[in-house]
């Protein structure tokens, strides 16, 4: 049976990246910084096509909330195999995930899609958000943070990763589901994709945002560690080590 | 009610630890604003609750049902937002657990409130909450104030120690739901002597690339097992050879860590796995290459070979303990 699948996308900083503040002191200086497709995002396009393939058919939508620069993500996300791609736009710098979701959810609500795929988190804000809040505004299923799945036409079931375990859920489709590095192994977009990409559909919706009652105060690099020390070569180093945490660090 | 609602994850019919972290961090916050805490427990009947008035709550409630053993999305969600929409707590807190990490952005999203989720460290400024989380997986830190009522917090492991703040807690039941149908947690599967998780533990002893072949993590578990108590962790190197699971991996794409104590052992200390570790307020590490990266940001190092030195370390730690 063909799926209709949507998946979210977000353009995030490359994980290379050594982050400064920018002069506002609340986001962080983009200047220079490389921008990529979130790499959990990347397992969620993944997966939406190999279900397309596993079902012989059906249609994928990347959606991303975002500025301009976002469509070369989405552009990423096509050229992988996505069908068409939409821009909600804003050039807001986000930090409230209800917001988001809810801009997402109300996109997505109308578009009667069988699978809402979501990288598990967005490598900036490290959330962990959104996936859950658009299924909870949907009124839809959700199981997130997922190493395994198995779909029938109308349910599925899914491995998560708890603390020394897994959960097994099981569900009812349309649902969202989360997915964190595990479930496979993303596709490079081939040459072919890419020029194919260029040519698929890519719509542009500007949208607002409304908050939910969170403001960004400051925008920090974390305290430098103190400089360290090496206690020494080799294993005859060992004791000093073992003094040093017992001692200084009364850390054993 | 002014004050906090704090949620407290149960596992098999047990507390967790970590929940007594956030019953404290729940307490200190509400006394900053003369509020009460109100501790919330979904589980199994017979949880042992009487540690909970110990560590700051006034009140229990429970909602006990054996169909919510295991974590019931749906069930949970609507539990815990019926409870905050009839007390009015100023905020919900919860772990940042894998449950809580489900079930905080469920919440927010059905309250319509703000969420912060994973936050290292929590104030009360000028009547509002204010809140620090890492960002960028550790790489720059975010000050937040939340302006809305209620709100939902998620408080990352090993972020606060415990505090035994004693109170007579009176103990209610709470109505119990049923499980929602659409969605349901059938079983957990839990490997034969289920392991420490990473994002749990105080102390971490991680191995990478250096060990050169996966039999060679016996050197590190060996270490964690004499340490006691301690998780073994992974670079992304070798879980993406294999040679790990992916649930032992830290940095970027693995998980963000805060133990007191981090050994990195033949790990270079690339910017991903850094990202993840950084917050461990002691690192050590061992590594035969003195320009590693690995090194700028360690407390105390060992430059050599892992095979000479963690051995050594191992047996030493066993005198001590035996000592
Ligand atoms: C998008 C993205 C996300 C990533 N996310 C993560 C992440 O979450 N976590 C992560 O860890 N990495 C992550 N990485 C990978 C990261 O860039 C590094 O490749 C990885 O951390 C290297 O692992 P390693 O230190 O084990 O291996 P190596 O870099 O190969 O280092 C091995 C070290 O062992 C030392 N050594 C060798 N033999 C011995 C010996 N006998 N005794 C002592 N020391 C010895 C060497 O000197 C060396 O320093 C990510 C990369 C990308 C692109
Ligand atoms: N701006 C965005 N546009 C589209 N999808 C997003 C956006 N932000 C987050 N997501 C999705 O939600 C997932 C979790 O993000 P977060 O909750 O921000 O950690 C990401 O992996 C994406 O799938």
């Amino acid at each position: 049976m063909p799926l209709k699948i949507a998946v979210c996308i977000k353009r995030v900083p490359d994980t290379e990246t050594r982050i400064k503040p920018g002069a506002d002191g609340k986001s962080i200086d983009e200047a220079g910084v490389k921008f990529v497709l979130n790499p959990y995002d990347e397992f969620a396009v993944e997966e939406a096509l190999r279900r397309r393939e596993a079902a012989g058919g059906g249609e994928i939508v990347a959606v991303a909330v975002g500025p301009d620069a976002a469509q070369e993500t989405i552009r990423t996300a096509l050229a992988m195999g996505a069908d068409r791609g939409v821009l909600l736009k804003t050039d807001a710098r986000v930090v409230d995930s209800l917001a988001v979701a809810r801009l997402l959810a109300e996109d997505l609500r109308p578009g009667g899609y069988d699978l809402l795929l979501f990288g598990k988190i967005a490598v900036d804000d490290s959330s962990h958000a959104i996936g859950p809040m658009v299924a909870e505004l949907l009124g839809v299923p959700c199981v997130s943070a997922i190493t395994a799945l198995d779909l029938t036409e109308s349910a599925g079931s899914a491995e998560r990763e708890i603390e020394g375990g897994v959960e097994v859920v099981e569900f009812r489709l349309p649902a969202v589901l989360t997915v964190e590095k595990g479930l496979n192994q993303p596709r490079y977009p081939a040459l072919k994709g890419i020029m194919a990409a260029k040519k698929k559909p890519l719509e542009v919706k500007p949208v607002e945002l409304s908050g939910s009652g969170i403001e960004v105060l400051e925008l920090a690099l974390p305290p430098e560690r103190r400089a360290g020390r090496i206690v020494g070569e080799g294993p005859d180093a060992v004791p000093a080590l073992i003094a040093a945490l017992r001692n200084e660090a009364k850390a054993l | 009610m002014t004050g906090i609602l704090a949620f407290v994850e149960q596992r098999d019919g047990a507390l967790k630890r970590v929940s007594l972290e956030t019953l404290t961090a729940a307490r200190a916050i509400a006394d900053l604003m003369q509020g009460s805490v109100t501790a919330l427990v979904i589980g199994p009947p017979g949880v042992d609750t009487s540690s909970l008035g110990t560590y700051g709550a006034d009140r229990v409630v429970v909602v006990a049902d054996e169909r919510l053993r295991l974590y019931q999305p749906g069930a949970y969600t609507a539990a815990t937002a019926a409870r905050v929409r009839e007390e009015g707590p100023a905020a919900a807190v919860l772990s940042a657990t894998a449950l809580g990490k489900d079930l905080g952005p469920r919440l927010a999203a059905r309250l319509g409130c703000a969420l912060a989720s994973d936050v290292t460290a929590l104030a009360f400024e000028q009547g509002q909450i204010t809140v620090t989380r890492p960002v960028y997986a550790g790489k720059a830190l975010l000050r937040l104030r939340v302006t809305g009522r209620p709100s939902v917090i998620t408080i990352r492991p090993n972020s606060v120690t415990p505090v035994e703040r004693p109170r007579a807690a009176a103990v209610e039941q709470g109505s119990a739901m049923p499980a929602e149908g659409s969605v349901r947690t059938v079983a957990v599967k839990e490997p034969p002597g289920a392991k420490l998780d990473v994002a749990e533990a105080s102390i971490i002893v991680s191995g990478g690339r250096g060990l050169k072949e996966p039999a060679n993590f016996a050197l590190i578990e060996e270490l964690a097992a004499a340490i006691g108590g301690a998780a073994v962790g992974a670079s992304r190197a070798v879980v993406d050879a294999g040679w790990r699971p992916h649930a032992d991996q830290v940095g970027q794409t693995g998980k963000t860590v805060s133990p007191n104590l981090y050994i990195a052992v033949g790990i270079s200390g690339a910017i991903q796995h850094v990202a993840g570790m950084r917050n461990a307020k002691v690192i050590v590490a061992i590594n035969k290459d003195k320009d590693a990266p690995i090194f700028k940001i360690a407390d105390y190092g060992i430059v050599g070979d892992l095979f000479e030195i963690v051995p050594r370390l191992t047996q030493e730690i066993k005198k001590l303990r035996a000592g």
